[in-house]
């Protein structure tokens, strides 16, 4: 791999979502409009408000990048250009990682946007130090992002890829303990919840915004970007030189 | 030593032997044609050639390596048939990033756009171009790294006249710098350009010579009468 080539492809890859404004419009103001909704919705339980908001923050990353990343990489596939990038001297890490680092280039700013929100404007309560809620929701965005480009590879069409989104980060959601505490889950279903990455993901954000628990919010980050780099390597085994 | 050399090569697409057994060989500095019915197999022996096919069997070498190694990534420019560029970036924009993975020098984005006659449009986005100006640049994309062997699936399919005239020119001059050119196409006055015309029919090669050759062959005057009957005369 070469440092000009993944740079170039990041560079490539923020150019063309900066060409799609709405797309970007949606990343970085549908989840703090998503949290202000919450936040009325639960005007009554202030405290459900308190436990949900905060992780909320580090998992629309998730899902954001999750989605953008399935539908880039199927485009890259349908359009012909992915057959021509690996007629060239490109290897697959560099086209990987100029995904991953554009991706959690706009995963930052999505994330800033979303905690002043949250925690500025809406007063939610965070007790530990908000850049650490921010570097997990990035790690976060890496993973979706990392999972959305595996499974881009058994999509055919956009429509697909759009369906990955309820058939993959909806479950996870469910299940990670954001809605319901996974203890009181029953005991299939929270030894399900164990296999899945959004609920370590979910795990370390739980912590971080609390600021509680140092050594677990690292454990769960070690987790998440572990996770995230078998993705990757995953992704990399989908993108072939030859093609049938 | 021969620009690409196919033997025995083997291709099966599904359950259907689109090459059962073809050997051919290009040389360097020429034009090859490479024509056929639709569905004859163009676009899997360039696709085999460049690499990005899976074969069942045989070998393709190409420039002494075999097809698809990465010694030869920034040696062969492929141009398929569909235009593969970024539609939501500018012209300049698509040539830029393809120049920076090939490592090309960035004043070759000029060249290139003299070459296929994109100047004007260097700062239009992809999408809003024709159906022409869309082929060219996928065209120009693959010229950025000045490669030794150009495979180009129908290049001038929805091209002017005037455009198609002077990609072909733009093609002999390349082929007398010393580079080697393997060009399908439907129209045969463009195969009265090449040096050597390869015609394929259900995956075989049923004539592998020079225009000329094949005009005497066939008692023939025009190449599509020549076509027509070696087609023909294979079914019969």
């Amino acid at each position: 791999m070469s440092l000009r080539v993944t740079g170039a492809t990041a560079l490539r890859v923020l150019r063309q979502l900066r060409r799609d404004p709405r797309t970007l419009a949606l990343v970085f103001f549908v989840p703090p409009l998503l949290i202000t909704l919450f936040r009325y919705v639960f005007d009554g339980q202030p405290q459900t408000f308190d436990r949900i908001g905060g992780p909320m923050v580090g998992i629309f990353p998730f899902s954001s990048m999750f989605v953008v990343t399935s539908i880039a990489m199927l485009r890259e596939r349908t359009s012909g250009t992915l057959e021509r990038l690996m007629t060239l001297p490109l290897a697959k890490l560099d086209l990987l990682l100029g995904y991953a680092i554009a991706f959690a280039g706009v995963a930052t700013a999505q994330a800033c946007i979303t905690s002043a929100v949250a925690f500025g404007l809406l007063g939610l309560d965070v007790q530990g130090a908000v850049p650490v809620v921010i570097v997990l929701a990035v790690a976060n965005a890496v993973l979706g992002m990392a999972m959305g480009l595996f499974v881009s590879a058994f999509a055919r069409t956009e429509f697909q890829a759009v369906q990955f989104m309820p058939a993959f980060v909806f479950p996870q959601l469910l299940l990670c303990g954001l809605l319901v505490p996974r203890a009181r889950m029953n005991h299939v279903l929270e030894a399900v919840s164990t296999v899945l990455p959004l609920t370590w993901a979910y795990d370390g954000i739980a912590h971080a915004v609390a600021g509680t628990d140092g050594i677990r919010v690292l454990r769960d980050a070690a987790i998440v970007a572990a996770v995230a780099a078998v993705a990757l390597a995953l992704g990399a085994t989908t993108l072939r030189r030859r093609t049938s | 030593m021969s620009a690409i050399v196919v033997e025995h090569l083997h291709v099966v697409r599904g359950a259907r032997p689109v090459l059962p057994d073809i050997s051919l060989r290009v040389e360097p500095g020429t034009v090859t044609g490479l024509l056929g019915p639709s569905g004859s197999g163009k676009t899997t022996l360039m696709r085999a050639i460049v690499g990005v096919q899976k074969i069942a069997g045989g070998d393709v070498t190409v420039l002494g390596y075999p097809a698809g190694t990465r010694e030869l990534r920034s040696r062969v420019g492929y141009v398929t048939q569909a235009p593969s560029v970024y539609l939501d970036l500018t012209v300049r924009e698509n040539l830029a990033y393809f120049a920076r993975v090939l490592a090309a020098d960035p004043e070759r984005i000029d060249a290139v756009l003299d070459i296929v006659g994109l100047a004007a449009l260097g700062s239009q986005i992809v999408r809003t171009l024709s159906g022409g100006e869309l082929s060219r640049l996928s065209l120009a994309t693959a010229l950025l790294g000045e490669p030794e062997l150009l495979v180009l699936d129908e290049p001038t399919v929805g091209l002017d006249p005037l455009l198609r005239r002077d990609l072909w020119d733009t093609f002999r001059r390349l082929a007398a710098a010393g580079g080697t050119l393997l060009v399908s196409s439907h129209v045969m006055d463009e195969a009265e350009r090449c040096d050597r015309l390869l015609l394929l029919r259900a995956g075989e090669l049923i004539a592998d010579e020079s225009p000329a050759s094949l005009r005497e062959r066939t008692g023939c005057e025009r190449l599509d009468d020549a076509f027509l009957s070696l087609v023909e005369a294979e079914v019969a």
